[in-house]
This record gives structure tokens, C-alpha cells and sequence, in this order.
């Protein structure tokens, strides 16, 4: 210790010739760009799917119903409600937002003396911070849910021209667990899925790789899941929350996974035994999807149900609509197996109205239900259409299904330009590689290529599989010469619908066009064939623009007879899944309620 | 003139080697230090016996910031202990987001991006200096000299600000993640960071003129809390304790995680291991955690991705495992023993925090004879924060 010691503290008084370095208004300090400060919320891209109140380790976030938000596809109508007195603004909300509408503005300080101002819902109770665009923002590429589907190998359009056999291969078990990892389990696809599947529940029954338990979940909600995994429409994945910032899940071949990895006896354990007979008869005529789900929950519940198909095996349109390439026919095998595995008689090659008439069926049952579904092609009634060779495309995919010999045409052009057209399309090009070596299809459609009812991922195969697609085009007449169809005429549709949005095509005659073919094929719509009803009962019943009017439960005005599936609504699998489930809900209530009026 | 003490009132040494104090006899009092005591300890007390002015015994108390993080942690999955982890050491956090991060990453198999290595190394040499500018504070102000904390405070201040804007946070940063880092360095931070650094450099030089060359300092640190060399291994002593003992102990360079490998420094040692040359240690750390912050900023990859890829955080299942990951606090060694059982939660997870060992056994052995007035000061001379004792 010397001299030193003693004097150098003193230097400290330098200070006092120093600016002080305190902040004289700490309150309106800015703070930096990425602070972590009080949350907004864009309402109008949150979608409520709650991810933020799952992540958040705190308890802060709860998802609440906000007066200004309806529920709709695709939004739960949820919004966060963050507990100031429990947030550790941790960000790990605004890092999981599935849609990056959570964000944190930098407001860095905020005074009030009422203590539950701190608990609000972020851009819904206004706040000075709401449109302040700084603040902590997820940063580009930070991401802690996978963006990216895993891809589905399938079969190259070379190898898949030349047969029928299935395109999709399907996902191994690892391709599937890292599918089904994407998933936040939010829910908002069982809202949407018409038949409600517990769909973040069997992917998570994916990812443990409890596949007794995945079928078991679809199971419940439905009986034709392996049809489903391979042909739904998916309506679950346009309202998946990872769409918003990347790829849907794989949700429909999640579901087809979890059928491939399971036996039927193992199906036939998850769904159980069918519960004590009850005495009561249901006769169900169509065995298409929406009468075999009504049969095979009647049946589990006891009825004793018989199916009556006309056609020489069940599954309906899935079987002889949908080709081969895209619908394996063991796979509907399998599922109807199931079906008669619950004690559901199917009886085939019976046509009501002609084998066994519908009064019959009323004589012996306490109820009939019709699933007739949609089996006439409608035509476009342009001139030469009454030709032999022009032809409906679901009369030709049932001959397909069937093996029948229509006559492979070495060119053709195909009408409309809905997944209907592109399954005839390219039904044909595969019987055209097979007898003529090469594919001559033309394929024209009314729409716009981007607002065809096809899904994309078919008018893309169709094209790599040699269909030539033509886009806005209007068909005027077949051409016939010498008594042989050689074409059709199109104009280029201006417009399809006219001012007031009905269907009323406008067409450009400057630009016509003859696609060559042998055969032309409709396929712009089907219609149900429902002479079986006979005239008296057609009388005597309610029709809503050509379809049997039926209440909620799918009742006619008829009590004994009720009607079920694409007659009554939209053409697709799994809506007619749900109806069935929906009508068989009804009819078993009301077969209870006149048990024990009796 | 010296302080000649009289040992005749001390209490004599029974069979079993404790101390026979007889509360009733008038000779000794009992006294409290803690746990309000405003000194950088923070919430732990010391039970003092005393004789006179004299310390005749001392036991240590913790248990008042016990908030169970370790056993939260179990019931949280990987991803929601992140936020947590920070907590368990309030004035340099960024050790326990870094050896959970790592443990995290080395069981379930994820290799952190090299471009995030080097910020996570960055971030934790800031924080050693936010540590060590909160002990300096301390340390002379456990002895009176107040205007020291007001400096260092100023300077611990600024290197908020850089890391408010690095991390977007001043104290919890929460930014080092399992996988990675959240983001890189804002547009201008190299500018920024050298400015706070030269004003740092400038504030030490001040801080050594009053502090460190400073007769009444020296006066009470010199000679004063001495750690005997022998101690260390018996008591786990790590770090600036073990190193002004002149063993020059550093996990940094003993060994090297993050990119401490490529760095080119030493570790600071000193030889009294009394209070002074602690002091003294630390001080001269700080400069060598300046200049390793400005080797990284010139070396570190300025592109590169920042995060691996890891698995969905909302259902990570991590396989069976155990690790135990180290590094070096400004305290000593920092480590987290992670235990795994493939599901989705930690199944034990236990934090090794150098001031357990320091603020309690080797506390209740160095305070004895030691004067009441000059607890405090060896309190936080040992550097220790009672959070990381409470896990």
C-alpha cells in the first residue's frame, strides 16, 4: 500500500465535470426493433387454432369467443387472450403462430392502475401499440413446426399408362411418422371433415405408431377409411392451419397408412360386436357408400339389415366410378368385408322395381332406405349428340369396372372438366396405350384451367399421361359423316355465367375449333335414376329440384321410406359417409321410440 | 496499533471436533445476516454466532427463492422448459439456456448451426461481463464504496441495450433455443457493441483507480477471506475462486465447447486467493471477455442457417438418455445433467450451479474468525446467486 492508494481515489471527482449518463425519460425509451413487448394480433389472418395456448407454458394464453368473429371453415372464431400477470413474453407464441398473425410490438412500457386491463385479447381490445411495426416478429426461416409435406412416392406417368395398377404407392412408416409430426393437433379439419373424423388424434395414433388405435379412431367415424385414404376430396386439408404458411398434412394418406399397416383382424377388433338384436328390419336399396355406413350402423346397433344392389358387387360409385388406377378394387373388398363382418346382408344383381318390387320391401321391413346415389350421365343435348357413339362417362367406367368391351375408341374427345371427366379421360388413354400403342384423347371443358372442379393433382397426371387439355371451350355439335362420329365443334367460352351469376355461356363463334375423335364422351354432371319409385309414389312424394325432399334425418314424406347419400346431397365419398351416419342416427331413434310406443 | 483479539473468551472444541457455545452464558449472540440484506448475495442468510465482534460460527440458510425449476421442468415438455431455464440464474441467464439447449440438442441427436455456435458464444462472454460489472458493484459496496456500482451499473446498462437489441430482451434474453439461435445480429450491432466496449474498457480503468488501487479497499480485502489451495478439491471450488488461488481451472480452455477453440486466450490466474486478488481476477476477466467478444465479431460467419432442423416442438419425444453438459460461468463451472426417457418431458433435470458449493459448505468454513463487518464483503467475494442453489 503506498502513496498511490491514498490518492487515486480521489480521481473519482472527475466525474462531477461529466455529463451524467442517466435516461432523464425513461418512459418513452424506445425500445430496440426486436423487443419482445406487449402481443399484437392481425384478427383478420389468426385463425384460432389455439397453437399459441398449447405452447405457452405459463397458462397465459386462453382461446376465448370474440362477438366480432363468426366460426367458419377453417376458424375456430377463437382469439388469444394473453394474462399479462403470466406471460413471460417468451415469444414462443408468436414462434408456433400458424399463420404469423401473432406478432409483439415494442411497446415498452405501459402504466395502469386497474389490474385486470392486463389480461385483454390482442387486436380485438385496442391498444396504442396495435399498428406499431416494430417489435419482435418470427424472423425468416424460424420455424419449429415442419413447413414441408413429405412426398408421396407414385409411379412415373410411363410406367403408370401402361396398366391399371395403383399410382400412389403409399408412405413407409417412417415417411408416415415424419408426416404426421407436422401436425399441431389444432382441430380446425374435424369441423370440417363432413363425417368429423378425430383426425389430430389417429395422426397421433401415426406418430406413435399405435395403429390398433388409429383404426379404432377411424373406425368411429368411418366404415369406408381405406376408400377414404386413397379418393376423399380432403375438404380437412384446405382448412389444415399448416397451409397457411406451407404444405397441408398429408391428412387423407395418413389415413390410408394407417389401413395399410392394419389387418382385418385387427379392424375387426377395434370396431367391437354388434350389440343384442332388436327384431327390427331395415332394407336399404344401393350399395354405394352412403347405404352400406347407414347398414353398417343399423347393424351394430342390432338391426337386421339387408342391402339390395342391383349391380353384380357393392361399393356403388366408388367401385364403378372410380378406375382402378386410383381405387384398388381389394381395397373396397376390404372395406365392404368389414361392413358384413357387423352382420349386414348384401345382396347383389337385385334390381328393385324388377326383381323384387319397393312394395315388397315395404311388407317386409319396418323401414326401406334408398342410397340410389347418381348413375345417369347427363348429356349436353348439342346437336348429334343422339349418337350411338357419343357416349355417358359413367356408362363407360361401369363397363370398365366391369370388363366390358365398349369398343377402345383410337381417338376421343372428352366433355367437361371435373375429376368424372379426367377418370374417363384417362381410363381411355390407358385402353388406347394397351390396343393402339399410343394415347389419343382430347379433353375440353367449359371453365378456365384454374377453375376446374378436377383436382389439380389429376388434370396434372391426365396431362403427363398424353390427355390433351383444353381449357374454355364450349361444345356445339358432334360432328357426324357417313353415319361415324369424326369430332366435335367447340367455341372459346367469354363467359360462363351471365350478370346475374346464372349459368348462361357466352361464346366467342370467331374461335371454333374440331377436336378429331371416334367417340365423344359427356361427363358433365350425373343424375339419379329413380323409376323404381314407380309414378304413385313419385306422386305421392316431395322433390326439391329433381331430388327427393327429406327432413334432417333423411325422411321422405313417405314414414316408412327414407332416402340417403349423393340423391339427397353433394356427390362425394365422405359427405355420403356422413349422411349415411346422419340417417341411420334417425332411423335407429325411430325404430326405439315405436318399440316402446308399442 | 493492531487488533490483537482475545481468545480467551472463545468457545472451546468438543470430542466430536463442534464448538461448545452455551447460548446462556453471556458470551456469544446470535445474529442474522440476510435474508433482506441488500448486499449482491440476495435472498440467503447466514446464522452468525458471535463472540464480541467475532464470528465463532456460521451456518448457512437458503430456501427463500426455492420455486422447484427443476421439478417444473418435468412436467413441461422440451421446448416450454426454455422460457424456464433462464430464471434459475437471474444476472448471467444465458448459461442455463445455452447447457439445456446443448443437452437437449446432444440426446436428441441435433447438431446447432456453427453461425449459431459462435452468437451463443458471443452471448454468453456478454453475459459473463454483465456478471462480473454486477459482482465489481458489489464487492465495493460491501466495503462502502457505493459510487463503484453506480459505474459498472451504467456499463451493465449499455451491454443491456445490445442485448435488448441482439435478443429482444434486457434480462430473461430467452434466445439461445434447443436447435439453435433465434436470429442473427441486427444491421449496425458490431458499431454499436465497440463503443459499448471502449466505454466499458474506459469505466474499468476508472473502477481500478478507486476500487482496486484504493487504500481502504485494500486495507479490507487484502489478506482477508483466504481460500487455501488445499480446499478446492474437497469443496468443488471452480472458476475465479479456484483461479486466484493460482489453479488455473477454466472449462473454456480445459474443455473447449461452442468455438472456444478457435479463440485465442488465457485464463486469468492470481496467487493470494484473498478478496482483493478475486476482485482482482474477475476485473481482469472482464478485459479478456472484451477482447474475446471483439475476436468472435471478427471471426464468426456472418450467413448460415441458424437453427437445425427439429422435430415439431409441440410433441418432441426425445430417446432414452442421460448427459451431463458443462461450461464456464463467470462463477465457475455451470452444468446441466439432463436425464431422458423418451417421452416427452425431461424425466430429471439437475443444475449445477457453482454457487451451491461455494455460498454454502465453503461459506460456513471460511467465516469463522472472521469480523461481522467483513461478512458481507466475503460473502460476495465468493461471487454466489442464490437462485442457482434453490433449483
Amino acid at each position: 500500500m503506498g502513496v498511490r492508494d491514498l490518492l487515486s481515489p480521489f480521481t473519482a471527482w472527475k466525474n462531477l465535470f461529466r455529463d451524467p449518463v442517466s435516461i432523464r425519460d425513461p418512459l418513452n425509451r424506445a425500445a430496440a426493433p426486436r423487443y419482445r413487448g406487449f402481443h399484437q394480433n392481425d384478427n383478420a389472418k389468426c385463425i384460432g387454432c389455439g397453437t399459441c395456448e398449447t405452447i405457452c407454458q405459463n397458462g397465459a394464453i386462453d382461446m376465448l369467443p370474440v362477438a366480432s368473429i363468426a366460426t367458419k371453415q377453417g376458424d375456430s372464431g377463437l382469439r388469444p387472450r394473453i394474462d399479462y400477470g403470466r406471460c413471460c413474453w417468451c415469444a414462443l407464441c408468436v414462434d408456433v403462430c400458424m399463420t404469423g398473425s401473432l406478432t409483439m410490438s415494442n411497446a415498452y412500457t405501459w402504466v395502469e392502475s386497474d389490474p385486470d386491463a392486463f389480461r385483454f385479447t390482442p387486436g380485438i381490445d385496442k391498444k396504442h401499440w396495435d399498428d406499431e411495426e416494430l417489435g419482435y416478429h418470427r424472423p425468416a426461416g424460424h420455424q419449429l413446426t415442419g413447413r414441408v409435406r413429405m412426398h408421396m412416392p407414385e409411379m412415373e406417368a410411363e410406367e403408370r399408362i401402361g396398366s391399371f395398377a395403383e399410382i400412389v404407392n403409399g408412405y413407409s412408416v417412417d415417411q408416415a411418422k415424419l408426416e404426421a409430426d407436422r401436425c399441431v393437433s389444432c382441430g380446425l379439419c374435424i369441423a370440417t371433415c363432413p363425417t368429423h373424423m378425430a383426425i389430430p388424434d389417429y395422426i397421433k395414433a401415426v406418430r406413435d405408431g399405435d395403429y390398433a388405435r388409429g383404426v379404432a379412431l377411424l373406425y368411429e367415424t368411418n366404415p369406408f377409411s381405406g376408400i377414404c385414404g386413397r379418393v376423399c376430396t380432403h375438404k380437412c386439408e384446405t382448412t389444415c392451419a399448416a397451409r397457411h404458411e406451407g404444405d397441408p398434412i398429408a391428412i387423407r394418406w395418413l389415413k390410408r397408412h394407417i389401413m395399410d399397416q392394419v389387418t382385418p383382424g385387427q379392424i375387426r377388433t377395434a370396431i367391437g360386436k354388434p350389440s343384442a338384436p332388436t327384431g327390427k328390419k331395415v332394407a336399404i336399396v344401393g350399395a354405394g357408400p352412403a347405404g352400406l355406413t347407414a347398414a353398417f350402423d343399423l347393424a351394430k346397433q342390432g338391426h337386421a339389415v339387408t342391402v339390395f344392389e342391383a349391380l353384380a358387387q357393392p361399393g356403388g360409385m366408388t367401385r364403378w366410378g372410380i378406375p382402378e388406377y386410383r381405387l384398388p378394387y381389394d381395397i373396397i373388398d376390404q372395406d365392404v368385408d368389414i361392413i358384413r363382418s357387423v352382420g349386414v346382408d348384401i345382396r347383389c344383381n337385385v334390381r328393385i322395381g324388377k326383381d323384387i318390387t319397393l312394395d315388397e320391401l315395404r311388407s317386409t321391413h319396418d323401414v326401406v332406405l334408398l342410397g340410389l346415389g347418381l348413375q345417369l350421365g347427363r348429356a349436353t343435348r348439342i346437336p348429334g349428340s343422339d349418337h350411338a357413339d357419343v357416349r355417358k362417362a359413367v356408362d363407360l367406367l361401369r363397363q370398365a369396372t366391369a370388363g366390358e368391351d365398349f369398343g377402345t375408341p383410337r381417338t376421343a374427345v372428352v366433355i367437361g372438366g371435373g375429376n368424372v371427366a379426367m377418370d374417363i379421360a384417362r381410363t381411355l388413354a390407358r385402353l388406347q396405350k394397351a390396343v393402339y400403342g399410343e394415347v389419343r384423347v382430347t379433353l375440353t371443358a367449359l371453365e378456365e384451367r384454374a377453375r376446374f372442379l378436377a383436382d389439380p393433382e389429376e388434370i396434372k397426371e391426365a396431362g403427363e399421361e398424353g390427355v390433351v387439355i383444353l381449357d374454355a371451350r364450349g361444345p356445339q355439335q358432334v360432328m357426324v359423316e357417313n353415319g361415324k362420329v369424326t369430332g366435335l365443334k367447340t367455341w372459346r367460352v367469354k363467359a360462363i355465367f351471365d350478370e346475374q351469376g346464372r349459368f348462361a355461356p357466352s361464346y366467342d363463334e370467331s374461335d371454333e375449333q374440331i377436336h378429331a375423335g371416334s367417340m365423344v364422351v359427356e361427363a358433365i354432371g350425373q343424375m339419379t335414376d329413380a323409376s323404381l319409385l314407380g309414378d304413385e309414389l313419385t306422386e305421392l312424394l316431395t322433390w326439391n329440384r329433381g331430388r327427393i325432399q327429406v327432413d334432417a334425418g333423411g325422411r321422405t314424406s313417405e314414414s316408412w321410406l327414407w332416402a340417403v347419400g349423393d340423391m339427397v346431397h353433394g356427390p362425394d365419398v365422405v359427405t355420403a359417409v356422413a349422411d349415411g351416419h346422419r340417417v341411420a342416427a334417425s332411423i335407429h331413434a325411430n325404430l326405439i321410440v315405436t318399440e316402446q310406443r308399442k | 496499533m493492531s487488533y490483537v483479539p482475545d481468545r480467551s473468551q472463545y468457545p472451546a472444541k468438543k470430542a466430536d471436533g463442534t464448538l461448545d457455545i452455551d447460548l446462556t452464558s453471556g458470551k456469544y449472540l446470535k445474529l442474522w445476516q440476510g435474508p433482506n440484506h441488500p448486499g449482491i448475495t440476495g435472498n440467503m442468510s447466514v446464522e452468525l454466532t458471535v463472540c464480541g465482534d467475532e464470528v465463532v460460527e456460521g451456518k448457512t440458510h437458503v430456501g427463500y427463492l426455492h420455486r422447484g425449476f427443476e421439478k417444473l421442468m418435468e412436467r413441461r415438455t422440451f421446448i416450454q422448459c426454455f422460457p424456464i431455464v433462464c430464471r434459475i440464474c437471474v444476472p448471467e441467464p444465458d448459461f442455463n439456456e445455452y447447457c439445456y439447449a446443448a443437452a437437449v440438442e446432444e440426446l436428441a441427436g441435433i447438431q446447432s448451426p456453427v453461425r449459431a455456435d459462435w452468437i451463443r458464444t458471443l452471448i454468453l462472454e456478454m453475459g459473463r461481463i454483465n456478471s462480473y460489472m454486477m459482482y465489481l458493484g458489489g464487492q465495493a459496496g460491501a466495503f462502502g464504496l457505493g459510487v463503484i456500482a453506480q459505474w459498472t451499473t451504467y456499463v451493465r446498462d449499455l451491454m443491456l441495450d445490445r442485448f435488448e437489441e441482439l435478443t429482444g430482451a434486457r434480462i430473461y434474453h430467452m434466445f439461445i433455443m434447443p436447435g439453435g439461435v433465434r436470429d442473427g445480429l441486427p444491421e449496425g450491432f458490431d458499431q454499436r457493441m465497440e463503443e459499448t466496449l471502449c466505454e466499458m474498457e474506459r469505466t474499468l480503468k476508472d473502477v481500478y483507480e478507486v476500487m482496486f488501487c484504493n487504500a481502504v479497499f485494500k486495507k479490507r480485502s487484502v489478506g482477508v477471506g483466504v481460500i487455501d489451495p488445499a480446499w478446492l478439491e474437497a469443496y468443488g471450488v471452480t472458476g475465479p475462486n479456484a483461479r486466484a488461488a493460482g489453479v488455473a481451472k477454466d472449462v473454456r480452455k480445459d474443455q473447449p465447447y461452442l468455438v472456444y477453440s478457435e479463440l485465442d486466450f488465457a485464463p486469468v490466474t492470481g496467487q493470494d486467493s484473498d478478496i482483493y486478488t478475486r476482485a482482482d481476477v474477475r476485473r481482469r476477466d472482464v478485459l479478456v471477455s472484451i477482447d474475446l467478444i471483439r475476436q468472435i465479431l471478427a471471426k464468426m460467419p456472418r450467413s448460415g442457417p441458424l437453427m437445425a432442423k427439429v422435430p415439431n416442438v409441440l410433441h418432441w419425444k426425445i430417446p432414452r438418455g442421460e448427459t451431463y453438459i458443462r461450461g464456464e460461468c463467470s462463477r465457475g463451472e455451470y452444468g446441466y445433467y439432463l436425464v431422458t426417457d423418451g417421452s416427452g418431458y425431461p424425466r430429471r433435470v439437475n443444475v449445477r450451479g457453482p454457487s451451491y458449493t461455494h455460498a454454502m459448505a465453503l461459506l460456513e468454513r471460511m467465516i469463522v474468525n472472521v469480523n461481522i463487518s467483513d461478512v458481507a464483503g466475503l460473502m460476495v467475494s465468493l461471487h454466489t446467486y442464490p437462485p442457482e442453489i434453490e433449483r
